[in-house]
């Protein structure tokens, strides 16, 4: 279905986008790996000598850094799970027959949440989430919970994130698991449900081969997501308190422009960015070869 | 499956009632960002919470001509229209070409172009604000409309190379025939069909720099500054103002939650296309 070209016609389709990459994407990558080889404080820049592997030493022996990276990965181990279900199930119930006015209204409110600015959420969450002024506390209230101190109490803030994660993404979860659903051809769905009324048999043995691809896909963004996340836990904790919320993101950013340590915050960087690359290539060995 | 079964009308009732539950959930936290940008500093403050006052456009009045957010509005605009540009002139050709023709390393170059929308922009924050300090180009448009390249151009590609495909090959061969060359064809031919795909991928690209925050704080402090940006800086300080900052936070999302209202059928298509296949 394709042609080979002469390397010219090749190059200027698309030789712009290998260049603009380059030079957003490698050049400050590679300038990231000599920063980490050095003593780099933003506040002794007279200072700035190289130190060969000692920013990368710091930091794999770092207790610090590796609960940043713990807590990451605890927040995806609670997160997308409660996604999965409430996504699933969501994407369940459009997908019966019912009253169809509803369910659009429903699909159209799904796409609000993934559309809405990061920093906005975590802002949203300063407001709903205060101990005093808080709207959640105040409907806890009305079910006779006492007030939770949400956003102040280390032991409650990182459930606050895990709330606006699971608000802001299930939807885009219930969204893909739906596209699957309706994959699925309609004559086979049938048949099954006149074998069985059971809807978990339906579930498991007739709609989860075609729910499989869409799952694979939702696991490696929300990774990379979460990897990435940084907007709505800065606005809403900065990473507080202590470091209740201090993911790893979130410790990169801290250590670079906040204790301005830019050779450690880079070897943390390189650091990140070899496990991303690692689990990405992971996720697509493993699983692309069973769903293709 | 029209026939009514005995007990259907209580599955109906049920699914209503779960169907309503969700939509309050997802719309909830809009109508309290609104409602609490409409209210006095004093009625913000009100402990418990107040669901009826009577509302006020002052927090808007102030944010938008005392405290500068237009103009930040403005940047993010411009930002935002920018790189979505410059990110759809650069990715559809190249989609074009990762999508018909055959070369050395082709999938590599696809595999290092999504790799690009893994990475975690903080890994290219801290150097971007070195070079681009040292450079002093610290605090202008161009900066971040650059920067935001990094995860729009993955984008573009990554929908765009799929609508390619999607397009028989056959029309371009019968172009070929009549002695085309390979950019006619592209141009008169297949990005007129692939549209759809061009327009989705730009529509997520514009939000993704609509709503980013992390570049712009780190590489904008004044001229440049975008509104979330802005948003942030009003949480400085103990007595925080609940209302300007809800009043900014929606002049931020309501023009970005009407864009995606109405291309929902598009963005729900792009998310699932990628994600399915």
């Amino acid at each position: 279905m394709s042609s080979r070209v002469p390397k010219r016609t090749l190059f200027s389709f698309i030789g712009p986008s290998i260049l603009a990459l380059a030079l957003v994407g490698i050049g400050p990558l590679i300038y990231a790996v000599w920063t980490s080889l050095h003593f780099f404080n933003l506040t002794k820049l007279r200072q700035v000598e190289f130190i060969g592997l000692d920013n990368y030493a710091h930091v794999l022996t770092d207790p610090i850094f590796w609960d940043a990276m713990g807590r990451t990965f605890l927040l995806l181990g609670i997160a997308l799970p409660l996604q999965i279900a409430f996504g699933l199930g969501i994407a369940l119930l459009l997908h019966q027959p019912g009253i169809g006015f509803l369910k659009t209204l429903t699909r159209l409110a799904l796409v609000l949440p993934m559309a809405t600015t990061y920093a906005v959420v975590g802002l949203l969450g300063q407001v709903m989430f205060n101990i005093k002024y808080g709207v959640v506390n105040q409907l806890l209230g009305f079910v006779g919970v006492d007030p939770i101190n949400w956003i102040g109490d280390p032991a409650n803030a990182f459930y606050a994130v895990v709330f606006w994660d699971v608000w802001q993404w299930t939807p885009f979860v219930a969204l893909v698991l739906l596209a699957g659903l309706t994959t699925v051809p309609p004559e086979i769905e049938e048949a099954a449900r006149l074998e069985t009324r059971s809807w978990w048999k339906v579930l498991r043995y007739v709609q989860l081969p075609f729910l499989l691809p869409g799952l694979v896909a939702v696991l490696i963004l929300r990774t990379a997501d979460t990897l990435k996340l940084f907007d709505m836990v800065f606005t809403m904790t900065r990473g507080g308190p202590g470091n209740a919320t201090e993911f790893i993101s979130i410790l990169i950013q801290r250590v670079g422009f906040r204790a301005f340590d830019q050779g450690l915050a880079s070897a943390q960087a390189v650091i990140l960015l070899v496990i991303t690359i690692v689990l990405s290539q992971l996720y697509i060995r493993v699983f692309y070869k069973e769903v293709r | 499956m029209s026939a009514r079964a005995p007990g259907q009308g209580r599955g109906l009732a049920v699914q209503a009632a779960l169907l309503c539950l969700i939509l309050i959930f997802c719309v909830f936290p809009f109508y309290w960002m609104v409602t609490t940008s409409l209210k006095t500093q004093l009625i913000a403050l009100q402990e418990p919470p107040a669901w009826i006052f009577s509302p006020t456009l002052g927090n808007y009045t102030e944010v938008l001509f005392e405290d500068g957010v237009g103009r930040t509005l403005i940047n993010s605009l411009i930002i935002a229209v920018s790189t979505t540009l410059l990110a759809v002139g650069l990715g559809a050709p190249a989609a074009y070409a990762l999508a018909r023709f055959e070369f050395r390393g082709k999938k590599d170059l696809w595999f290092w172009f999504i790799t690009n929308r893994m990475v975690s922009p903080i890994v290219l924050a801290l150097p971007f604000f070195l070079i681009v300090r040292h450079l002093g180009l610290l605090d202008t448009h161009l900066v971040l409309i650059l920067i935001y390249l990094t995860f729009n151009l993955p984008i573009v590609i990554w929908i765009c190379t799929d609508q390619f495909r999607a397009i028989p090959y056959d029309l371009d061969e019968a172009a070929i025939l009549e002695g085309a060359s390979h950019w006619r064809i592209f141009r008169s031919i297949c990005l007129p069909l692939a549209m759809p795909g061009v327009a989705v991928s730009a529509i997520f690209s514009f939000i993704f720099s609509w709503n980013e925050l992390m570049y712009a704080i780190v590489l904008t402090r004044n001229t440049a500054k975008t509104a979330p940006a802005m948003a942030v800086s009003f949480m400085e300080g103990y007595n925080l103002p609940y209302g300007k900052i809800m009043a900014t936070s929606t002049l931020i999302v309501v023009p970005v939650l009407i864009f995606a209202l109405i291309a929902s059928k598009q963005l729900v298509r792009g998310l699932t296309m990628g994600a399915v296949k």
